[in-house]
């Protein structure tokens, strides 16, 4: 069982957002409103229950005769945005009931039968992705098509796309692939482009990277994201030693009184 | 009781090891997950939507649909959609389909549903009144043997066995010459 | 279909969307392929990745500029002024691919003497009858060939050849290209002031993009580099839509770039089966197989007439009588015999414009009594909307067939004209019938899509409740006419007692066999109906019967339905489906080859000569006679395909040349010409006494009335388009929430510029206004949207997506309102690309009194001085 990975090179992407449609037809998935934004095409907004990938707009201007595909010049940009299945996911780790699991293709999952509705994984995800449905009242975000991965299967989201801007593969195949697209489409003189891949973070890597150009952070690509659970980790393990050595002092007493 | 205080997480990890995020963590349903078309019946089909003609597939099972995809095999698609495409399923299940024959009577403010078979009947009967009324056989002294009276317009979504059927019976028997699509190109 | 079918023989893309990956360079103008047709952008974009420049023209900055390297914004309307100085570019600078042009096409026949160019008689050519508003079109024949003066030819969606009178194959060459009137020297005179300047003031394209455009795209043409043109209703949905791809033919040509791996021309169709709705026409003026239909006042009074009319001496169409006769034995089978003619006089003659506009006016004056829609959405898709539905409300009887209720079906319920009382529901006599229709999962048939490829989708589950195909419907209709007809069999009903109607049926609710429909699109013979594997077969003494002489092979037995195949192989992926004709992807793609038959150049090599067996090969089926040498030479009194040269690739053509001149066939003349808009803020610099196409006809009338030119009411440039989001009219995609909430709102894109001035902020309601009508959106501010600066002025472009109506999840107003109906001289498409417009901001959101004609009040009238202008 391999680990795998989406890779999401938002330089070939069209913004047609098959992406978005794809994984809410095969995950059943309700509309979300119909609220126009005025935000360039982008009527989706965000991740959220009812949205498992988004494709952001960023509009630069436009200059005559250049293209947006012109190294000088950056003028529309799309990127289909998902969950990154976090090596250290928060959500996971503050999900109290056990709900959220790792598969074993290194995905986390959120499982619906066992979810509670407690939304601890929501305030924890540092990428604002696990988002709860209040009439249902309980928490979703990607599968990365968990079902269909069980049979071999990629994502719907990483099928349909056509021009094979998110690519979906073995983890290691992928990164290797990204840091390959960056050098190429940096010979090709595009310096701006950039791999978000925030492995020395606190997240510790992530299962869903992304090419961009410009800063990631106009994808809502936050540069050093931070697992809340750090913190709490650091305090699990000090309230563990602490109280060991309130057990240990215990027993040294306990057994001193038996000498004495 | 024994079977449910070991779904119990804690019990679970206890037993099986791992860190109880795991496949220790997971559910009976999470187990048995697959994905939804998994063993159903597929068929070849096209995207009904622009004219690139996107191979899909499409999975059904007992006389229902369960998902359409991309067809990996077509030279044109590769098994890609766009968005459109990949709402077919929906196109073909959403709730808003007409499914029964609606009828509105002169001067009337509302539908009412009628049998097909009775609506069928009524539309051969319009169809022929009006032609009947309206055909012109000839004109000075040469033939016409058409009526521009009754019209039909629309083809570019349908099927070519369709269009076929509709130029052949409106034009080639019935002397309609007002049929017209969406092709202009 | 005139454009590409006059310059290269058929009326179909040259090429195959995987074939762009083999491009050079790929211009992309008069669509948006990434927005509507994005998977087919995949193989743009692997050109792209293989180092490809892609280059958009386009007034706006869409979501295929966003992927191309160049792009390039002009004036709505100004397209041939660019193409047509795209032509001088290469003439001018020798960049033509010299010995394609000389052998390929028609560039070095002489001219005749009595032929005026639009640039002697300042915008038409010789043979315009101002009085007639149409052409004779003698003089613009190859000198030497025979004529029948006088002899009056209707254009049209077939090509009409015009019979005796087009002799192309009797023509004089100078392979020098000297003489002056030889096609080459009169093109270039043509274009002679289609400058860089000229693009610079017309198109609003300062001359240093121009020439880095046109550098771009010739530099990848030869024979090493082969560059590709795909264009769709950008171009088509204008005046002069045919001649923008005309233009784009000549220019093709002129590089070599047509039957060669990465070039070509595509025609990007925008539903599954356009392409095949015109192969197998539901229109008026084309029978299947672009055979024309027989007109009134034609010669087709009978067959003997009809078929003199239409077959060539030379090329593939002298074998127009097969394919007629053999059409006349699928409709009338047995009943159709030598001595009646195969039926021919059953066939009604086209007495008058029979298109969708021009019976929908004799709809609004009441003439016609009853209409079936099938699949298509008028009351929201259709040019000036408005008219349309109110002339819906004259019928006697309405038929919609269609997966929703839609606008067209609850017109008399729900429409802007019953809100604004324009109709009164208790007034509308008209009975409507609304048949629920099958989806593609649930019916057998097939789609011919962009490429001219057959794919057959299969029945996955039945309809729901009484929904059913259009197959079943024809079916049972017919039946119950013909049982009619049966009863009473006078000289009208002739025809359809005759017709042939015994499609086997299955299952509960009887559905008739799509197969069985299309071997009878294939054909057979009709003695013991074996079915035929290729159009060569096809008889003219009714021994054989074929519904679509071009789509025979498709079905060649039994248990072969090419349609369903599904194993492709090979670069084009042969194997799977079916391309018309006999599986070429590619079409005349013997040009691919050198006029002695080997590759232009390894890297470009497609079809080629296999001298050892004496037959052409490669990697395509060779769309030219099988064995048939390079150096063949015909003999003085060869006929049909003998007639033409080994060297000869467009087969279809009586000259075998591809057609930068095309001597007949077009109702708007030889050559491109710019023509303004019919609506247009600006003169016409080059033609000022014939400023828009002589031919297009305005069907101007006080429901249809149009802006001045230029005009103070109206003084932005309005164009509509589609959002990849949406389909159409909508009826695919507004009843769909995971479509509907993605473009859940009508809006109108302008510039920041424009919004400054009209101190619109992003997100206002704004009012568009045209001379028609005029509709609320939501102003989407964006610099995608330039103002563009064109003869010394500043120009605003206004653009707006097309797709919403007033039912379904998402509502919006009709945006179709706005446009006029109006035809292109050669298949009377509406010009929705290019009109006048002006843009108001809302104060309090939505105006109650849109749909009224008060709601027009913004609209000042018209002041003497814009009536002088």
């Amino acid at each position: 069982m391999s680990v795998t990975a989406f890779l999401t090179d938002s330089t070939l992407c069209i913004g047609c957002k098959a992406c978005e449609v794809a994984c809410k037809e095969w995950n059943q998935i309700p509309g979300d409103g119909f609220v126009w934004s005025g935000l360039s095409y982008d009527n989706t907004g965000g991740l959220g229950h009812a949205t498992w990938r988004h494709v952001k707009f960023v509009e630069n201007g436009a200059t005559p005769g250049v293209g947006g595909n012109s190294p000088e010049n950056f003028s529309w940009g799309f990127s289909s945005d998902v969950c990154k299945h976090c090596e250290n996911a928060g959500c996971l780790e503050a999900c109290p009931t056990g709900a959220i699991v790792r598969t074993e293709f290194g995905g986390v999952y959120i499982q619906p039968d066992v979810c509670n509705g407690c939304s601890y994984c929501v305030v924890a995800c540092p990428f604002g992705v696990v988002d709860r449905d209040e009439t249902d009242g309980r928490a979703f975000k990607c599968t990365f098509c968990y079902d269909r991965q069980k049979e071999g299967l990629a994502p719907a989201c990483a099928t349909a796309c056509p021009t094979e801007s998110i690519k979906f593969g073995k983890l290691d195949d992928l990164r290797e692939a990204a840091h390959d697209r960056v050098e190429e489409l940096t010979d090709a003189g595009f310096r701006d482009v950039q791999l978000y891949d925030p492995i020395d973070s606190s997240v510790g890597g992530i299962h869903a990277f992304f090419i961009t150009r410009g800063d990631p952070r106009t994808y809502n690509l936050p540069p050093q994201p931070q697992v809340p659970t750090v913190y709490l980790r650091k305090g699990w393990i000090s309230a563990a030693i602490s109280s060991g050595l309130m057990i240990a002092a215990a027993l040294v007493a306990f057994a001193g009184n038996r000498k004495s | 009781m024994n079977a449910l205080f070991q779904r119990w997480p804690v019990i679970r990890q206890l037993l099986h090891g791992g860190d109880g995020t795991g496949p220790e963590a997971m559910s009976d349903a999470t187990k048995s997950l697959r994905p939804r078309n998994s063993g159903a019946k597929v068929a070849r089909s096209i995207c009904p939507y622009c004219g690139v003609g996107c191979g899909q597939l499409v999975y059904h099972q007992d006389g229902k649909l369960i998902s359409i995809e991309g067809d990996p095999q077509s030279p044109i698609s590769r098994g890609h959609l766009c968005p459109k495409g990949a709402a077919s399923y929906q196109l073909l299940t959403h709730s808003q389909r007409a499914t029964k024959v609606l009828y509105r009577r002169p001067r009337a403010a509302a539908w009412e549903e009628i049998d097909l078979d009775a609506a069928m009947d009524m539309v051969a009967d319009r169809l022929w009144e009006s032609r009947e009324r309206t055909f012109v056989e000839a004109k000075d002294g040469r033939r016409v043997m058409n009526t521009t009276a009754v019209a039909h317009l629309g083809g570019a979504t349908l099927d070519n066995e369709e269009n076929y059927l509709i130029k052949k019976l409106f034009t080639a028997g019935l002397g309609m010459v007002c049929v017209s699509n969406q092709a202009r190109i | 279909m005139p454009g590409l079918g006059t310059s290269f023989g058929r009326g179909g893309a040259t090429t195959a969307q995987q074939d762009l990956a083999n491009s050079d360079a790929i211009l992309i103008m008069g669509s948006s392929m990434a927005e509507n047709h994005p998977v087919g952008f995949q193989w743009v974009m692997e050109a792209r990745n293989k180092g490809a420049k892609i280059i958009h023209v386009d007034p706006r900055f869409t979501r295929t500029s966003a992927m191309a390297d160049i792009w390039v914004p002009l004036r709505a309307g100004s397209d041939i002024v660019l193409l047509g100085a795209l032509i001088r570019f290469v003439l001018e600078n020798k960049r033509d691919f010299r010995e394609y042009v000389l052998h390929y096409t028609n560039a070095p026949v002489i001219l005749r003497d009595d032929f005026q160019d639009t640039e002697d008689l300042e915008g038409v050519f010789s043979g315009w009858n101002e009085a007639q508003k149409e052409y004779d079109f003698e003089t613009w024949s190859y000198r030497g060939a025979p004529t029948v003066p006088g002899a009056k030819v209707h254009g049209g969606h077939a090509k009409d050849r015009g019979g005796e009178r087009s002799r192309e194959c009797i023509y004089d060459r100078d392979l020098t290209l000297q003489n002056p009137r030889c096609v080459y020297q009169v093109l270039k005179r043509h274009f002679q002031r289609y400058t860089p300047e000229l693009v610079e003031q017309e198109c609003g394209i300062p001359r240093r993009i121009f020439e880095e455009l046109a550098e771009a795209f010739c530099s990848a043409s030869g024979p090493e580099k082969t560059a590709a043109i795909c264009y769709a209703v950008g171009w088509t949905q204008h005046s002069d839509g045919v001649q923008i791809i005309r233009s784009a033919a000549i220019l093709q040509l002129l590089l070599g770039n047509i039957g060669r791996p990465g070039g070509g021309i595509l025609a990007l169709r925008g539903h599954a089966s356009i392409q095949g709705s015109t192969d197998i026409p539901t229109l008026y003026d084309i029978l299947p197989g672009y055979l024309p239909m027989p007109y009134f006042d034609g010669d087709s009074g009978s067959l003997e007439g009809y078929l003199k009319r239409h077959t060539t001496a030379c090329g593939w169409w002298s074998n127009f009588e097969k394919y007629a006769v053999s059409l006349l034995k699928a409709y009338y089978g047995d009943r159709a015999t030598q001595d009646n003619d195969f039926g021919f006089d059953w066939l009604p003659r086209v007495t008058g414009d029979h298109s969708h506009l021009g019976y929908w006016l004799e709809m609004d004056k009441g003439n016609v009594e009853g209409l079936f829609v099938m699949g298509q959405n008028p009351a929201v898709g259709a040019p000036n909307s408005g008219l349309e539905r109110k002339a819906l409300a004259k019928l006697k009887w309405l038929v919609v067939r269609d997966m929703v209720e839609t606008e067209t079906a609850s017109f008399w319920l729900d429409s802007p004209e019953i809100s604004s009382g324009q109709l009164r529901t208790s007034e509308i006599d008209t009975e409507v019938f609304l048949f629920p229709a099958a989806g593609h999962a649930e019916k057998n048939g097939s789609f011919t899509n962009t490429q001219r490829l057959l794919q057959f989708h299969e029945i996955a589950v039945h309809p729901p409740g009484d929904a059913r195909s259009e197959t079943w419907f024809m079916y049972h209709l017919g039946r119950r006419l013909k049982e009619k007809a049966r009863a009473n069999p006078s000289p009208r009903n002739a025809g359809l007692n005759a017709l042939t109607w015994d499609y086997p049926v299955e299952g509960p609710v009887a559905e008739p066999d799509a197969e069985a429909v299309l071997k009878e699109i294939n054909g057979w013979t009709t003695a013991d109906r074996k079915l035929l594997s290729s159009y060569r077969d096809l008889k003219a003494d009714g021994s054989t019967a074929s519904g679509c002489w071009i789509y025979t092979g498709v079905f060649p037995a039994p248990n072969e339905n090419k349609a369903r195949r599904r194993e492709p192989k090979g670069r084009y992926g042969h194997g799977w489906g079916f391309a018309w004709p006999s599986d070429r992807h590619i079409l005349y793609n013997r040009a691919s080859a050198r006029p002695d038959g080997q590759p232009w150049s390894e890297k470009k090599k497609l079809v080629w000569w296999d001298a050892e067996k004496n037959e052409w090969t490669g990697y395509d089926v060779p769309d030219f006679t099988k064995n048939k040498p390079p150096d063949y030479h015909p003999p003085a009194d060869a006929k049909n395909d003998d007639a033409l040269a080994g060297d000869k690739p467009f087969i279809m053509h009586p000259d075998g040349f591809g057609w930068i001149w095309v001597p007949s066939g077009l109702k708007d003349g030889p050559l491109p010409t710019h023509y303004e808009p019919l609506e247009t803020p600006l003169k016409n610099r080059l033609y000022p006494r014939h400023a828009t196409d002589p031919g297009a006809n305005k069907l101007e009338n006080p429901e249809n009335p149009y802006a001045n030119s230029p005009d103070p009411r109206f003084p932005y440039v309005l164009t509509t388009y589609r959002l990849t989001e949406h389909h159409t009219a909508g009826g695919m995609s507004r009843y769909l929430s995971h479509l509907a909430e993605l473009q859940p709102e009508l809006f109108c894109e302008i510039s920041p510029e424009l919004a400054g001035e009209l101190d619109i902020h992003n997100g206002d309601f704004v009012t568009i206004v045209t001379a028609r009508s005029s509709i609320d959106a939501r102003s989407l501010v964006t610099a995608r949207v330039r103002p563009i600066q064109v003869d010394g002025r500043v120009i605003h472009q206004v653009g707006l997506p097309y797709h919403w109506g007033y039912k379904g999840l998402v509502k919006g107003d009709v945006v179709n309102d706005l446009i006029a109906i109006s035809e292109e001289p050669n298949v009377r498409i509406m010009e929705t690309k290019a009109l006048l417009c002006n843009v108001f901001r809302r104060e309090n959101g939505r105006d109650p009194q849109k749909y009224s004609r008060d709601g027009e009040r913004e609209i000042p009238e018209a002041s003497a001085e814009s009536e002088a202008a």
